[in-house]
């Protein structure tokens, strides 16, 4: 007994001695093993954050299933997986070596495709940053699907997917961001701001839906004859209430990761972003109460999205105190927005163009006009410069792709299909099959047979099996 | 034997069954329906553009009685259903010719 309290205590003193460090800690040592805590710790965030981001998949899925009718519900659930999945491995093998590979002439990056700067045994950073920066390139090509529900063939959005992930996000991604990794842009190094992305993401995200929905058409019946505009209804707002929230929550991965580094930063970007947000949805309720005598739900739900996206350019750069006027004025500009674009019958059932692209706009000129440390007529022109640059660039570049689509694949399905719902005929099946009675049940929000011929689509469905990609 | 056929307001749905129980009424019907009277639709707004609702949700009862009991089963409906405003509904009285239990295949007025 005794010798094994002996041999025991003859362990733990050695161990003590061990974990003493076999040398003595210098100030080098020390400032070594700090600064290595740093880099933890920065990693962590960065990923913390990118799946934060992630999750916004989840939340743009449910508001616009929320948005449109149930017919279309699967659809809208097939576009949010398949433009994150494909736009994923798109900007793993061309987009991310466009955005942020060396870039000579400022204008596209022409190394790093297939994530080739990562070597196992090598420094992982790359990973980290690349496992950011996807999921801002996912977000940019989902918010077109928004836009664009209801009415577009599957396999032209999955196409569509892939451009942008692979071509158009990165492309201009690389003039504003490029430097933050081996690139170097034309735009940032003009002095252009845009923190997490108001331009880079959502105004290019907002700018290829309106393309998108104009080379489309609104869909059969949102506008009548005689000028008036019929409301579709979308077929369950507290879902896309839940894909605001989601949203939201997202937004602190979004805004404060795009530090990609654990400082105390975030703290400010975190109160911005979230002040933005609320001063949005509060002024797009009291828009939508004068304007429409009742607080409506769409409208708010879009203003505190409209507060988002427009705090995005300037979180790190404005004062909290800006940020609600920032996120205010968005949430006005939203509502007035979405009438604009309703008026010029250009069908967005979910806002997105207003919310993103408009409202991406705004905020990357207020990070100009509120900029922290003093604005100029330069930082503004500057401002204005990428605001321009991003639109002609987007809306010009997705404007041919989707005319491209259109005249190959075709962009749009038939009136019979439209009228049937994409979940059936693109998909074979039925969100909802417990809440309906039958499948033939008429028009409306459920689908149902084809009015407009005889042989309807689910009979041109079974005479011709697969038709899908 | 007759079927009395209610069309009431969907809140009202509690009240009329309790009535109905009280006055010896064991068994009912009812449906979700939509459609309207002189109360015609009402506004709604989404995403602000105005739309009209032509056919307002109701709930539609069906009770089959004994002849006897059908005026005690209006006089009850139209008592539990009221509201005094306008769309409170309808109540309609109808012959039944026979009626059959399925699991025991009696018929007639032991069958309801």
């Amino acid at each position: 007994m005794k010798t094994f309290i002996i041999s025991g205590l003859l362990v733990l003193i050695s161990i003590v001695g061990a974990w003493a460090g076999d040398e003595t800690p210098t100030v080098l040592s020390n400032k070594e093993a700090i600064s290595l805590v740093q880099t933890h710790a920065d990693y962590v965030w960065t990923l913390v954050a990118a799946a934060l981001v992630f999750f916004m998949q989840a939340g743009f899925a449910m508001v616009e299933a929320g948005f449109t009718r149930a017919k279309n519900a699967i659809n809208i659930m097939m576009k949010n997986l398949m433009d994150f999945s494909m736009g994923s491995l798109a900007y793993w093998a061309i987009g991310f070596g466009l955005m942020f590979g060396v870039s000579k002439s400022g204008w596209f990056g022409t190394s790093g495709f297939f994530l080739s700067d990562f070597s196992p045994g090598g420094d992982p950073w790359v990973l980290a940053f690349w496992m950011f920066q996807v999921v801002f390139a996912a977000t940019a090509a989902t918010i077109v699907s928004g836009a664009m529900a209801e009415r577009t063939k599957f396999s032209g959005y999955l196409i569509y997917s892939v451009f942008i992930s692979a071509l158009i996000y990165p492309i201009f991604g690389s003039w504003a961001w490029g430097s933050l990794y081996k690139g170097s842009g034309w735009l940032e190094n003009l002095g252009f701001i845009d923190f997490a992305g108001s331009t880079v993401v959502h105004s290019v995200g907002g700018w290829a839906a309106l393309a998108g929905a104009i080379v489309l058409g609104p869909r059969l019946g949102k506008y009548a004859k005689d000028g008036k505009i019929k409301p579709i209804l979308g077929h369950n707002m507290p879902m896309a209430a839940l894909g605001v929230f989601i949203l939201w929550l997202g937004w602190f991965g979004f805004n404060p990761g795009s530090t990609t580094s654990a400082n105390k930063d975030i703290a400010m970007i975190f109160v911005n972003t979230n002040l933005a947000a609320a001063a949005g949805a509060v002024l797009a309720m009291f828009t939508s109460w004068i304007k429409f005598g009742k607080p409506e739900v769409g409208m708010s739900l879009n203003g505190g999205l409209a507060g988002l996206v427009a705090i995005t350019s300037p979180c790190a750069s404005v004062t909290p105190t800006s940020a609600i006027i920032i996120g205010a004025a968005a949430g006005v500009i939203v509502v007035l927005s979405v009438l604009f674009f309703d008026k010029i019958r250009v069908d967005d059932p979910v806002g997105a163009i207003s919310v993103h692209g408009v409202c991406g706009a705004w905020g990357t000129l207020a990070a100009g006009i509120f900029n922290i440390g003093g604005t100029s007529a330069k930082i503004i022109g500057v401002q204005l410069l990428g605001i321009g640059a991003c639109f002609v660039w987007t809306f010009v570049g997705a404007f041919i792709l989707f005319k491209l689509i259109d005249l190959t694949v075709g962009l749009r399905v038939s009136a019979e299909e439209e009228l049937e719902g994409l979940d059936f005929v693109e998909h074979g099946g039925s969100a909802y099959p417990d809440f309906e009675i039958s499948h033939a049940s008429g028009i409306g929000a459920m689908g149902g047979q084809g009015l407009l011929k005889a042989e309807t689509a689910s009979e041109k469905m079974f005479r011709k099996p697969v038709e899908q990609i | 034997m007759k079927k009395i056929e209610a069309i009431i307001k969907p809140f009202k749905l509690d009240d009329v069954k309790d009535a109905l129980n009280k006055i010896g009424v064991n068994g009912m019907t009812i449906n979700e329906v939509k459609g309207f009277g002189r109360q015609r639709g009402h506004k709604e707004i989404y995403r602000g553009a105005e739309y009209q609702i032509d056919f307002v949700p109701k709930v539609k009862i069906d009770v089959v009685v004994d002849s006897s009991l059908a005026d005690q089963v209006v006089e009850a409906i139209s008592r539990s259903a009221n509201t005094g405003k306008i769309g409170d509904g309808k109540i309609f009285v109808l012959p039944v010719d026979e009626a059959v239990r399925i699991r025991t295949g009696e018929t007639g007025e032991s069958a309801i």
